[in-house]
């Protein structure tokens, strides 16, 4: 068990480090990779302790996927002189939501865990023996089985965010030029090219 | 303790024993596609160095290493010396999943496939730091592009892996292939294959999809700062890139190490021939695409990619699941 707890406390120290680094290092940029590491180690820490699905989803999701999306907007948008005017400008509203906001997920995470270390069934499910199975298999018996409800309504609400993103961005302009691809493949040389007599010093007219 | 470090020292053992040979066929594939290149233009190709070239990356590789590194002073550097690292290593990490036989895999993990993905799906962070930290015009456009490419690329080889794990019923890459013993799943999904093939092209920023280092548009995209041995890594990277994705087609639908037919002489030959055999095949198709077809613009290829493959490769997860839930040939998992 040595490698194992030598192995733990490397992610978890790593994890911990890193999240301290995304809310103090001064470039954003910075801040976003050390979020990436700290995905990674978590994903590391999941695999460690044998939820090897949810650990390579973190991975592929958060770290393949959302945390793209994140480096692109900070690396867009200059945030980095924003993130020093919220500190030295008099007048930041920011510090006192970021405090509600951390106190409310702290509240919440207590609830979780004081809720967790209290439940005696967690690893229970009413239709299926779980004690044997590999983890893959298990979350795929229990996800349409027990939890189908949650799982759809996960399902329609990230269906709905994304039409709503999808519209908050759409907008329809007016004068763009567009090829068409089915224009393009059927142009044959009989009805595209015209061939002219050009008389001299006259040329001709072409409508475009 | 002792016993601990025995172990270890086995483990790096193994570990060197698929690293370096990896990498010398890493530096044998780039002579095969420069050669095959120039025989698809009536050119001799890298012929010189070495008995029909064969040295001719090894000599542009001993080239790299004693060429100065250069750091532009307005870069971030730490990112900047990061980025070649971050993907020579992920490019080389996979390889640990990969069977090349039934015995012959360095860890046989039970959700391989996801380790392959996920482990890919990270390729983007080389390029997009190489970009950023280069803080340079060309090669911050080339690495958004290319971030942009291969994130929606991924979505579709995403569905074309849950077509052939539908077939399978298990994530580990080994049961894959021995799913596969009756018959190859090259033959019912025949059209996830092409787009498998296609998508991964565009994965790896292979011609027609080389968008990201576009020459006439971008210098060298996301490259265009690096020189000397960083460049090298990055170059190498790409082309285990390459070599891992002609594997994981290899193995997804190919076959893996199974012979073509199980009879007298072709179960002669050893498993991880036939599967070296087979990735080959895979890459000798890469390079003729690089060398016959033209680039494609850049909307084109994100239309390709969002609206043709992403919508028939949900198809086809339909018709598969269907088919199979219908004929009642669902894998049943032994619990």
């Amino acid at each position: 068990m040595l490698a194992h707890s030598i192995f733990f406390y490397f992610f978890s120290i790593i994890a911990i480090f890193s999240s301290l680094m995304v809310i103090t290092s001064r470039n954003t940029v910075n801040s976003v990779f050390f979020l990436i590491l700290d995905f990674i180690s978590v994903g590391c820490l999941f695999i460690m302790v044998g939820a090897e699905f949810l650990g390579m989803i973190i991975l592929i999701v958060y770290v393949g996927a959302v945390a793209v999306l994140f480096l692109f907007v900070v690396m867009m948008l200059n945030v980095a002189e924003q993130k020093q005017s919220w500190f030295i400008g008099k007048k930041s509203t920011h510090i006192p939501i970021g405090l509600i906001v951390s106190v409310l997920i702290l509240l919440e995470l207590l609830v979780v865990v004081g809720g967790w270390k209290y439940k005696d069934d967690l690893m229970s499910s009413s239709t299926l023996n779980l004690s044997n199975i590999s983890n893959t298999h298990q979350i795929g018996l229990v996800m349409y089985t027990d939890y189908i409800l949650f799982f759809q309504l996960a399902g329609i609400i990230l269906l709905l965010s994304m039409i709503g993103a999808i519209l908050l961005t759409f907008r329809q302009r007016k004068g763009v030029k567009k090829q068409s691809y089915l224009k393009q493949i059927s142009r044959d040389p009989s009805t595209s090219i015209e061939l002219i007599n050009v008389e001299n010093n006259k040329g001709v007219k072409i409508d475009d | 303790m002792v016993e601990y470090i025995e172990i270890l020292g086995q483990e790096v053992y193994k570990i060197l024993f698929l690293l370096v040979p990896i990498l010398v066929s890493v530096a044998m594939i780039v002579w095969l596609d420069r050669r095959v290149w120039g025989l698809v233009q009536k050119r001799k190709g890298p012929n010189v160095v070495g008995p029909f070239g064969l040295l001719q990356t090894i000599a542009d590789a001993l080239k790299y290493i004693f060429k100065e590194i250069i750091i532009p002073a307005s870069s971030n550097k730490t990112v900047f010396i990061l980025a070649p690292i971050v993907t020579m290593t992920l490019a080389l990490v996979s390889w640990a999943v990969i069977p090349m036989s039934e015995n012959f895999v360095l860890s046989d993990i039970n959700v391989g496939v996801l380790y392959l993905f996920a482990v890919s799906s990270l390729g983007v962070y080389g390029i997009i730091m190489g970009g950023w930290a280069s803080n340079s015009k060309y090669p911050f456009l080339g690495a958004i592009r290319s971030a942009a490419q291969m994130v929606s690329y991924e979505v579709s080889i995403g569905i074309i892996i849950i077509n052939v794990l539908l077939c399978v019923g298990s994530l580990n890459l080994k049961d894959i292939v021995l799913a596969q013993s009756e018959l190859w799943y090259v033959i019912p999904l025949f059209p996830m294959f092409v787009i498998f093939f296609i998508s991964a092209l565009a994965e790896t920023n292979r011609p027609p999809f080389d968008l990201p280092e576009a020459e006439a548009e971008l210098v060298a995209g996301y490259q265009t700062e690096y020189s000397g041995m960083m460049y090298a890594m990055f170059w190498l990277g790409e082309y285990a890139n390459i070599l891992l994705m002609c594997a994981m087609g290899t193995i997804l639908f190919l076959g893996g190490w199974l012979p073509i037919i199980d009879i007298y002489p072709f179960n002669l030959v050893p498993a991880p021939i036939w599967m070296i055999l087979k990735i080959l095949f895979l890459f000798f198709l890469f390079a003729l695409i690089k060398a016959i077809v033209p680039r494609y613009r850049y909307d084109q290829l994100m239309r390709l990619g969002w609206k043709i493959f992403l919508p028939f490769s949900l198809i086809y997860l339909v018709l598969t699941s269907s088919f199979l839930f219908y004929f009642d040939k669902l894998p049943k998992g032994n619990f």
